[in-house]
């Protein structure tokens, strides 16, 4: 680490904090382009000029759009993201409850997919061109272009209707025991990997093979070193960077993925409840939802970035 | 066929004479792609013809039996209501084609069309273009569809426009950077040279040079789009009732997925087949660019 790379990271923190604070303007325009407002829709039919009057002012929408956004802003940033308009609930406390259950859920995503998704983009590059290599490139296309929905569907038919080992619903109310865990986990996590792992091996892949056709790979070659030591002492350590990219890239389709396999499993996460929200037109919690998946986006996007800076060599020794 | 042929006839008239091994390996790629093309004009077709030829109103409960397993009566089986599920697939090809179509066509055509028009103002047009646009990429899209929906609500106008924006920014990206090394080419100077108008050196210069890329890149967002608004159906968020397109086929049928009902099966399949299906052709033209280079 030296005055290069902390540059360039500071200067990639700082456009992120901006991006962030775009995409917010964003979320806040699109919920609040509608005539009718919030007051209006929580008393419904029974609105009265009166009371919409009186609760507009209680939700302070009398006042102009960009003091309402910085209002809304600074009650976001110090975790009082407003109050549900169908249960009255803070926003706040719904999340609350339900981001730990999804942040699980990506975690175990997360552990079980990268190694499998390593070791397949890794091997299918040392053996470019074999019959494995081709079964797994097509196996991801095929996997990419076909929506989450199947997967998850062809699962349950497999694994809770044909073989009966699991449930077709996720329970995670009563775990008790490590059985118990897997069999609540087992099929929201498989479907979930599905889709990431042909991702992420598709990128290690190109990786790899990147490395691969480089000079100092066919020097090692030449030199007589084995496959399995040219690809790991000497391609291995140079690929880092972009496959710490991949991984960060890859992990980030989760968050398209978990909004599907929540709402197939009933799974109690916050991609579960902000699809509720939308269904109910629940603006507050919408947009709270909505700024939680943005962040992590943008998150997963500069920890890529981060990696890719960090783990390049020539900006190493300047 | 013919229209496969034809087109690898016109670009080896204009090349070299190819060697040998290019010759051999050209064959099974226009097998997969003939397949991909194959899957697709079924559908298009489907989509024009399939509520003529299917053998019963869409809406028309003619089984008693729910989740029925496939027969010769019902091809597909029956669907929650006792309903034939190859007539709902076949209604439900025209609102998950054209919808996507629709959005693609327009979220490639504005894209090309503002790309074209950065790269030939340049300065500081094309960079608040590009930073813009580049700001929308970063709310994910299902994210994106999401809010529209829970602001506008869901209409097939609302659909069309929601996927377009999603996916505008990629494709003004992919086509800004064809553009940029499209204008540095000879023939465009020349044109600039002689003193041709923007709109000429636009229309006649650029845009047939970087039409093969574009086309490519339209296959791959109407995969995306179909992928995006079936996820939306599927969420019930989508196409209203009483139309359905095949994502809302599956999310109405997910009642009969522990009885193993091919209702559920059948239209995520058409889905993948029809993306699939897509893929194998774009392969093929990228494939051509590639040989071409």
């Amino acid at each position: 680490m030296n005055g290069t790379v902390g540059r360039l990271i500071i200067n990639r923190l700082g456009l992120g904090i901006l991006t962030l604070l775009l995409v917010s303007i964003g979320v806040f325009l699109i919920t609040n382009l509608l005539p009718g407002d919030a007051a209006q829709a929580a008393l419904g039919q029974a609105a009265t000029p009166e009371t919409v009057a009186a609760l507009r002012l209680q939700f302070g929408l009398d006042q102009p759009a960009p003091v309402r956004y910085f209002y809304w802003l600074s009650g976001l940033l110090s975790g009082n993201p407003g109050i549900s308009l169908v249960n009255n609930v803070p926003v706040a406390q719904l999340i609350g409850g339900r981001l730990p259950s999804s942040l699980l859920l990506a975690a175990v995503t997360a552990a079980v997919s990268v190694p499998i998704a390593l070791t397949l983009g890794i091997t299918s590059a040392m053996y470019r061109g074999s019959l494995f290599d081709r079964v797994v490139s097509v196996g991801s296309v095929a996997m990419v272009s076909v929506p989450e929905f199947l997967v998850a569907t062809i699962a349950v038919m497999i694994f809770a209707v044909k073989l009966r080992w699991l449930s077709a619903l996720s329970h995670t109310g009563d775990i008790a025991s490590i059985g118990q865990f897997l069999k609540a986990y087992a099929m929201p996590v498989l479907t979930l990997c599905c889709v990431i792992v042909a991702q992420m091996s598709r990128m290690t892949r190109a990786a790899v093979i990147d490395q691969l056709s480089s000079s100092y790979v066919e020097m090692a070659g030449l030199k007589g070193a084995r496959p399995t030591r040219i690809v790991l002492t000497h391609a291995l350590p140079n690929a880092i960077g972009p496959i710490a990219n991949a991984v960060a890239l890859s992990l980030s389709y989760l968050l398209g993925g978990v909004i599907i396999v929540e709402s197939i499993f009933n799974y109690p996460g916050i991609a579960s409840l902000m699809i509720d929200a939308v269904t109910t037109r629940d603006m507050p919690l919408v947009q709270a939802c909505a700024m939680i998946f943005c962040c992590a986006y943008l998150l997963l996007v500069l920890a890529a970035d981060v990696c890719a800076i960090v783990s390049n060599p020539r900006l190493r020794n300047r | 066929m013919n229209i496969m042929s034809d087109s690898n006839a016109v670009v080896a008239d204009n090349l070299p004479p190819a060697p040998a091994v290019a010759k051999a390996r050209r064959f099974p790629l226009s097998v997969l792609s003939l397949i991909g093309l194959c899957i697709v004009t079924f559908w298009l077709l489907m989509a024009v013809i399939g509520p003529t030829i299917s053998p019963y109103d869409a809406g028309q409960i003619v089984d008693a039996d729910v989740f029925g397993g496939i027969s010769r009566k019902l091809w597909l089986g029956s669907d929650y209501l006792g309903r034939d599920m190859l007539s709902r697939i076949l209604f439900g090809t025209r609102y998950t084609i054209g919808l996507a179509l629709a959005a693609t066509l327009l979220a490639c055509s504005v894209g090309t069309a503002l790309a074209l028009c950065a790269a030939l103002a340049g300065g500081w047009i094309d960079a608040v273009m590009s930073r813009t646009l580049d700001a929308l990429i970063s709310i994910p899209s299902k994210m994106f569809a999401l809010m529209m929906v829970a602001s506008f609500g869901s209409s097939a106008e609302l659909l069309i426009l929601t996927a377009a924006i999603t996916y505008m920014p990629g494709s003004y990206r992919i086509s800004r950077a064809l553009a940029v090394n499209v204008q540095t080419m000879e023939y465009v100077q020349a044109a600039r040279a002689r003193g041709e108008g923007a709109l000429y050196i636009t229309c006649v210069e650029m845009l047939p040079n970087m039409i093969r890329p574009v086309l490519a890149d339209v296959g791959l967002r109407f995969v995306f789009v179909v992928l995006l608004l079936s996820g939306l159906s599927f969420l019930s968020l989508g196409v209203q009732p009483p139309d359905a397109d095949w994502g809302s086929l599956v999310r109405e049928n997910i009642a009969g997925l522990g009885e193993g009902a091919p209702a559920v099966i059948m239209p995520a399949l058409a889905i993948a087949t029809l993306t699939i299906g897509v893929n194998l052709l774009i392969d093929n033209l990228r494939g051509k660019r590639a040989r071409k280079d």
